[in-house]
């Protein structure tokens, strides 16, 4: 490959140059990433996998019976969301901002367990079929890339099933699997680290303050 | 005698670095846009980008389009490997009045960052943006690289819209000029979940996608397949889809790429029959006319995007040989009327080396 030519390659004209074209393979194999690979230094040390993200977990095990059981989980989700909000009122007055590092512990704990959570802050798992898109290497939450393997394998992370191949499989055991089709807002960085289970119950409490004088009136 | 140039059709006749006329019904002032809304079958390609700071590089590798493509796709990273940015590459080609596809990968700018090169690029003179999400940075030349992903394609899409339409950025803001873009996506229907990716092309066109460009094309039935679910769900009647297909060099190359490029699917009898060929390269091209020729049947498909990766100098024959243009010569770089007069001119003067003095060329200009 000419990439080492510190010259022009193309003043003798793009491309046209067929004879000097080697495709990947012609060169056995070795792609810039290979050498970058190489080159890198060498000691007994080989971390496992490929991505930080991937790292951070212990195995999917767990992950994947949470995809397998959406749809009891999208119920008890539900009700455990309805239960939440009849206790705004308690919640109101110990006041969210206290209330909150207790509650941001365990559902990092439980969902943690249960889904790999990242605690994003703006939870979608409803809209994923209880799969967590942050578990994605590049962390879509519209859908999968193109690079999906042909055993439906993540391309970043060879062994991890793609988080949204597994997405699609759980929506559809979901009564509302279908809000997996709405377009999702970019993550707002800003809500790293906030207890996504405050926020709903606070809107959803002010959405239904703001509905009964409406309703009076 | 100026008058005497007949300029291009999609060509403005100030200059073909200038936008064209506003359309009705067209939200950019390209020629990609105008060639697919008159029902044309469109042909675009990928410019292989430079690891050079030489301009004539682009040009030089620009320039074997010349006559046979609508678009050119300036690449951000593709690959996660560095080359010279889109919007660099755009910058020249707008220059030169190509028509360049701008693509925007997620994985290497915040969106900050993001919105601003859309109005940048669209200030230069861009049509055409090209949402994609973009490869891990593990895939490339700097596995040590930040990876970015602060939106993903479909929010990318969504947030170029809401530019463009509400003419505010992601927060709110008011642009005082919106740009006007023709928006694309990426498309791969050979990768799973299969039976989900016609539903997320819904998705994409939900978010303001209005042509799709495919991933390589090399299994005909799968993407039949595809376009027939895309048909039913209404969405080939919403946005224009380029099918992705290009030559392969040899049964080695077929073999690594599918093997080391997630998300193209090469099938088993593509790779027999270029083993079975006599003369390989020449095989992969006529492989990749006759998918061409498949493709070209199926209802909903608007166009092809040829990607012929260092063999870009194969494009030409592809299209001509397919014969997908029926007879259409897109636009190809002209030189002006008067730099045409005044080259022809050296040249004569140069040439026949004759003293040209004035009491002659009275003579002859009348």
């Amino acid at each position: 490959m000419n990439d080492t030519q510190p010259t022009s390659t193309t003043a003798k004209g793009p491309a046209s140059s067929a004879g000097e074209v080697i495709p990947p393979a012609a060169t056995g194999g070795v792609t810039q990433a290979t050498i970058v690979k190489k080159t890198a230094p060498k000691s007994d040390y080989k971390p496992a996998d490929v991505s930080p993200q991937r790292r951070v977990q212990r195995s999917f095990a767990v992950r994947l019976w949470s995809i397998r059981h959406s749809r009891s989980l999208e119920w008890f989700y539900a009700r455990f969301a309805d239960v939440f909000l009849k206790l705004h009122p308690l919640w109101k007055s110990i006041g969210y901002g206290n209330i909150e590092a207790p509650v941001k512990f365990v559902e990092r704990q439980v969902k943690g367990f249960m889904f790999d959570c990242r605690m994003c802050g703006q939870c979608v798992l409803s809209s994923t079929g209880m799969s967590c898109p942050m578990n994605c290497p590049k962390q879509l939450r519209n859908g999968p890339c193109g690079g999906v393997r042909a055993n439906g394998n993540c391309e970043v992370e060879p062994d991890m099933p793609c988080v949204w191949v597994k997405a699609w499989e759980g929506s559809r055991n979901m009564v509302k699997g279908d809000a997996i089709l709405a377009v999702q807002k970019p993550v707002d960085q800003s809500l790293r680290e906030t207890s996504a289970w405050l926020r709903v119950t606070a809107q959803a409490a002010a959405a239904r303050e703001a509905a009964e004088p409406g309703a009076q009136g | 005698m100026i008058a005497s140039y007949t300029h291009q059709r999609d060509e403005n006749p100030e200059g073909p670095h200038l936008p064209l006329e506003p359309l009705p019904g067209h939200t950019s002032r390209g020629r990609l846009e105008r060639v697919l809304r008159r029902g044309e079958f469109a042909v675009t390609t990928e410019l292989n980008p430079p690891d050079s700071a030489d301009p004539e590089d682009v040009y030089n590798r620009a320039k074997v389009f010349d006559g046979w493509v609508d678009a050119i796709n300036a690449v951000d990273a593709s690959g996660a490997n560095c080359h010279m940015s889109s919007v660099g590459i755009c910058a020249l080609l707008t220059r030169m009045g190509y028509a360049p596809v701008m693509q925007i990968a997620c994985r290497d700018k915040n969106r900050i960052a993001i919105q601003g090169d859309v109005l940048g690029g669209a200030a230069m003179g861009v049509a055409n943006i090209l949402c994609l999400t973009g490869d891990g940075v593990q895939a490339g030349d700097q596995p040590g690289a930040k990876p970015v992903f602060d939106l993903d394609s479909t929010s990318l899409l969504e947030t170029i819209r809401i530019m463009r339409d509400n003419g505010k950025f992601l927060s709110g803001r008011k642009l005082t000029t919106p740009p006007q873009l023709f928006l694309g996506a990426a498309i791969n229907p050979f990768a799973p979940p299969y039976d989900f990716r016609p539903i997320h092309l819904g998705k994409k066109i939900a978010a303001g996608a209005q042509f799709v460009q495919s991933q390589y094309c090399f299994d005909v039935p799968m993407l039949r397949t595809f376009m027939d679910k895309a048909r039913d769900l209404g969405f080939t009647e919403k946005v224009f889809i380029l099918v992705g297909v290009g030559p392969l060099a040899s049964a080695k190359t077929a073999k690594w790429i599918r093997s080391n490029v997630p998300g193209i699917h090469i099938p088993d009898a593509v790779i027999k029959r270029l083993e079975g060929a006599q003369d390989q390269k020449k095989e992969g091209k006529q492989l990749c006319i006759d998918i061409i020729n498949e493709v070209k049947e199926i209802p909903g498909v608007s166009g092809i995007h040829v990607m012929a990766y260092r063999q870009e100098e194969y494009v030409a024959e592809i299209v001509d040989e397919s014969g997908v243009l029926k007879g259409r010569r897109p636009w190809k770089r002209e030189p002006r009327a008067d730099d045409r007069l005044v080259a022809d001119r050296l040249e004569r003067i140069l040439r026949d080396d004759t003293t040209e003095t004035q009491v002659d060329m009275v003579k002859t200009a009348h």
